[in-house]
C-alpha cells in the first residue's frame, strides 16, 4: 500500500500517543484546526485537550513548557510550526534540553521530540526558508533526525519519542504529500528505524551520493539519468544528522573512490562541509580519486519569484554536473 | 558557664505573644522530652519545659493584587520550627560565607552568585510546601539545592568541582539538581518556563503537586515570562511564581530597569501578593496561602518577596557601585532574616541564647567539615568527560579534540 509522507508521520504519532500515556503533542494549531500542515489530523478529535494541546503563538514560552513537562516525566511531542520559528525558542532547545544531562551529571534526562517542517518549501521566501540541520547537528546532546519517505518518517518519528533524549525532528513540508510504498513489516505498530544508521536507497559503484530529506529524491532521479549513461551512483539516505553514520560513508567511498553531498541548506559549516571534515579525517580518504565536493543552496536569502528561487536550491542538473565534474567525465 | 539561679522568664507569659490553650500538654510533652534529652543537655539549668513550646506572631498584611484575601496576619511558630529554620538559615548563611572565601582564594572558579540575606526565602517557601512538590530557580541556586534535600558537603564539592558534588562537578555553581528540583539555571528567565512545564507535568499526572518557579526583579521584565503567565493562567496550571526581588538586576536597580516595580502586579490577570521576604513567618505563611490557591484548582498565583543580598551580584562584583554600603548595612542592621527571628525567640522565651550559640557552634563544624570535603575531594577522573550526554542509550564514541582521539561516552 502507498502511505503519504504526512500520513505516516500522523499514524506514528497517533501510535505512541496510545501506547504511552505520557506521551502529549503541543504547538501552534496542532489541535482544532489539524494541524497546520494536516499532519496532526484526527488527534485531538480522538485524544482530547489533555493530550493534544494548542498553544498560543509564543514559541519560546511553549517549548520551555514543553521541557519543563519532559524534566517531570512526560513525553512530550513540541510542534514548531516551521523550523524558522525555533530560533525563537532556541535557548530552550540547546540550554534548557540538550545541555540539562549531561550538567546534572545524569542526574536529569529530557525525553522531548521538537518537530516541524524545516528548509526550503515554495515561494514562502527568505524568513521561512532556512535549513536548521547545521545548527542543531553542531551541539551535543541533542539527536537530529531528518526523514525522507514515509518509512523513514514513521519509523523514525516512533523512535524518536521512544528516545529518553531530546530529538531534533526535520521534516519537509514539500515532502509531506508524496506517497510512498509502505511494506507490511513497516506497518506494525513496533516498527523503529534505530537513530543513527543511514541507509543505501541505491547500490553503484562509480559515485557515493550521500544526502538528506528532499534531495534524496533528487539525487535519485540525478541517479537514474546518470544511469543511462552508463555512471551508476550510489545513493545514501543519511537518515541521521547527528549522531553521523560516518562508518556507511565511508564504507561506500572505500567501494566507489568518489564523495558528492547533495544538501538543501547553505554551504558554509553546513552538512557537506562536515561529511567531508569526517572523510578527510579517516580511513575512506586513502580512497578518493577526486576531492569530495558539496553540492548545496546557494549561499543566499532564499528569494521569491519563482525563477529566482528554483536557481537557489540544487536542481538535478546540478548534481548531474557535480557528479561528472567528479568523475571527470 | 554559670548556671542562672532565677531564669527571668520562667512561668512568667511570654511577651508580644498570646498564650496557647494547649500550652499544659506541650509543657507536659516537652517535660518527658527533657528526660530524654537530658543527656544531650550541655550547658543551662534550665530544662526544655521552661521554653514556651509555642508562640504565636503578628506579620505584616501582604499586598494584594486581584485578591479578596490575603495570608493571615498572624502566623503560629513553634519551638521545634523556630530551632529548625534558624539552624537551617544559619546553615544557609555560613555555607555562603565559605564559598565567598573559597572564591577568593581561587578554589571556586567562574560563576559563584550568592544568596546570604535572602534565607527567608528559602527556608519559608520550603516550610510552606511539601518535598513532593517541585521547584525551580534561577542562578542564585545554593540555598534552594540545601532546602530541596541536597547536603551542604555536595553542595561545596560542586562548587570546586570535585567528584564528590552533587552534579560530579560537572555542573558547578548554576546547575545543582535533586529530586524535584530542576536547577539551578544560568540563562535569566528561561526556568520559568521550565517551572510551568512541571506544573503541567503535575496537573497532568493528577497527583496535587505544585510546582514553585522562581525567578528575580531583572528577569521580570523577560518576554518569556509573559508568555508563560499567559499559558499558565489559561491552562490553569498549579504554578506558584515567585519574584525574589533583592532591587538590583546584577548592577541595575529596579527603577531604572522596570516600568512598573510592582512585581507583584506584573501577572496581570494572575492574582499577586507582595511578602516581606526578610521574615520567614510572612514567606510561610504566603507560600502555604498561595499552595491552596493552586491546590485548589484556581490556577497559578504570583508571590513578590522582597529580600536583599548582602553580597553583589556574583562573585566579581563588589556590590558597592551601584549602591551604598549604608544601605546595606541599614538592612544587616535592621532586617537581617537570621536575627529576626533570633529576637524573636529569645524575647519570647522560645530558645536560650545558650542554645542558639551551640546550633552556631554545629553549624560551623558542618561547613568546616563540608569545605574540607569539598578541598580536598579529587576532581572528576578524565574519564567521564564524555559521559551523560544520553540517558539510556549504548555507549559511544565522541570526538576528542583531534581526529585520532576517540573517547567513550556511556549513560
Amino acid at each position: 500500500m502507498t502511505v503519504t509522507v504526512r500520513d505516516a508521520l500522523n499514524q506514528a504519532m497517533d501510535e505512541e500517543l496510545e501506547r504511552d500515556e505520557r506521551v502529549f503533542l503541543l504547538g501552534e494549531e496542532v489541535a482544532q484546526y489539524d494541524g497546520a500542515y494536516k499532519v496532526s489530523r484526527g488527534l485531538w478529535k480522538k485524544y482530547g485537550d489533555k493530550r493534544i494541546i494548542d498553544t498560543p503563538i509564543t514559541e519560546m514560552g511553549f517549548a520551555g513548557i514543553a521541557v519543563g513537562a519532559a524534566m517531570a516525566g512526560l513525553r512530550p511531542i513540541c510542534e514548531f510550526m516551521t523550523f524558522n520559528f525555533s530560533m525563537q525558542a532556541i535557548d530552550q532547545v540547546i540550554n534548557s534540553a540538550a545541555k540539562t544531562y549531561y550538567m546534572s551529571a545524569g542526574l536529569q534526562s529530557v525525553p522531548i521530540v521538537f518537530r516541524g517542517p524545516n528548509g526550503a518549501s515554495a515561494g514562502v521566501a527568505a524568513q521561512h526558508s532556512q535549513c536548521f540541520a547545521a545548527w542543531y547537528g553542531h551541539c551535543p546532546g541533542l539527536k537530529v533526525v531528518s526523514p525522507w519517505s514515509a518509512e523513514d518518517a514513521r519509523g523514525l518519528l516512533k523512535s524518536a519519542i521512544r528516545d529518553d533524549n531530546p530529538v531534533v525532528f526535520l521534516e519537509n513540508e514539500l515532502m509531506y504529500g508524496v506517497p510512498f510504498e509502505m511494506s507490511e513489516e513497516v506497518q506494525s505498530k513496533d516498527f523503529l528505524i534505530p537513530i543513527g544508521k543511514a541507509k543505501i536507497e541505491r547500490q553503484g559503484n562509480h559515485i557515493t551520493l550521500v544526502s538528506h530529506s528532499r534531495m534524496v529524491s533528487l539525487c535519485l532521479d540525478a541517479a537514474a539519468v546518470l544511469a543511462k549513461e552508463g555512471i551508476e551512483c550510489e545513493v545514501i539516505n543519511m537518515r541521521t544528522i547527528r549522531p553521523l553514520d560516518a562508518e556507511a560513508i565511508e564504507t561506500s567511498i572505500m567501494k566507489t573512490n568518489h564523495l558528492v553531498t547533495v544538501e538543501g541548506g547553505w554551504p558554509q559549516f553546513g552538512i557537506g562541509a562536515e561529511i567531508l571534515a569526517w572523510i578527510m579525517e579517516g580511513p575512506a580518504f586513502n580512497y578518493l580519486d577526486a576531492p569530495a565536493v558539496r553540492v548545496t543552496g546557494v549561499d543566499i536569502p532564499m528569494p521569491y519569484a519563482k525563477i529566482l528561487e528554483d536557481n537557489s536550491i540544487p536542481q538535478i542538473k546540478d548534481i548531474i554536473f557535480s557528479v561528472k565534474k567528479t568523475l571527470n567525465v | 558557664m554559670p548556671l542562672p539561679l532565677f531564669p527571668e522568664h520562667l512561668n512568667f507569659p511570654a511577651h508580644n505573644a498570646s498564650a496557647n490553650d494547649s500550652s499544659i500538654t506541650k509543657q507536659i510533652f516537652f517535660s518527658t522530652n527533657v528526660i530524654r534529652s537530658l543527656l544531650r543537655v550541655v550547658v543551662s539549668a534550665r530544662t526544655y519545659a521552661d521554653f514556651t513550646p509555642q508562640a504565636t506572631f503578628d506579620i505584616k498584611k501582604c499586598d494584594l493584587h486581584k485578591l479578596e484575601e490575603g495570608p493571615p496576619l498572624q502566623a503560629m511558630l513553634s519551638r521545634e520550627e523556630g530551632l529548625q529554620y534558624y539552624r537551617t538559615m544559619q546553615t544557609m548563611r555560613r555555607m555562603e560565607l565559605k564559598a565567598d572565601q573559597l572564591y577568593k582564594q581561587k578554589i571556586i572558579r567562574g560563576f559563584c552568585h550568592l544568596y546570604d540575606g535572602q534565607e527567608a526565602c528559602a527556608v519559608g517557601i520550603e516550610a510552606g510546601i511539601n518535598l513532593s512538590d517541585h521547584l525551580i530557580t534561577a542562578y542564585r541556586a545554593h540555598a534552594y539545592t540545601l532546602t530541596r534535600g541536597g547536603t551542604v558537603r555536595e553542595i561545596m564539592a560542586e562548587l570546586t568541582g570535585r567528584r564528590g558534588g552533587i552534579a560530579k562537578g560537572k555542573g558547578g555553581s548554576m546547575h545543582m539538581y535533586t529530586k524535584n528540583f530542576y536547577g539551578g539555571n544560568g540563562i535569566v528567565g528561561a526556568q520559568v518556563p521550565l517551572g510551568a512545564g512541571v506544573a503541567l507535568a503535575c496537573k497532568y499526572l493528577g497527583k496535587n503537586e505544585l510546582c514553585v518557579c522562581l525567578y528575580g526583579d531583572g528577569a521580570a521584565n523577560q518576554g518569556q515570562i509573559f508568555e508563560t503567565y499567559n499559558m499558565a493562567s489559561l491552562w490553569k496550571l498549579p504554578c506558584i511564581f515567585i519574584c525574589e526581588n533583592n532591587k538590583y538586576g546584577m548592577g541595575t536597580s529596579v527603577e531604572r530597569a522596570a516600568a512598573s516595580t510592582d512585581y507583584y502586579k506584573r501577572g496581570d490577570f494572575i492574582p499577586g501578593l507582595r511578602v516581606d521576604g526578610m521574615d520567614i513567618l510572612c514567606v510561610r505563611e504566603a507560600t502555604k496561602f498561595a499552595a491552596e490557591h493552586c491546590r485548589s484548582g484556581k490556577g497559578p498565583i504570583l508571590m513578590e518577596l522582597q529580600t536583599y543580598r548582602y553580597h553583589g551580584h556574583s562573585m566579581s562584583d563588589p556590590g558597592v557601585s551601584y549602591r551604598t554600603r549604608e544601605e546595606i548595612q541599614e538592612v544587616r542592621s535592621k532586617s537581617d532574616p537570621i536575627s529576626m527571628l533570633k529576637d524573636r525567640m529569645l524575647s519570647n522565651n522560645m530558645a536560650s541564647v545558650e542554645e542558639l550559640k551551640e546550633i552556631d557552634v554545629e553549624v560551623r563544624k558542618e561547613i568546616e567539615d563540608a569545605a574540607q570535603f569539598a578541598t580536598t575531594d579529587p576532581e572528576p577522573p578524565l574519564d567521564d568527560l564524555c559521559n551523560h550526554i544520553f540517558y539510556n542509550n549504548p555507549p559511544m564514541e565522541v570526538r576528542g579534540t583531534n581526529p585520532w582521539t576517540k573517547l567513550k561516552s556511556v549513560s
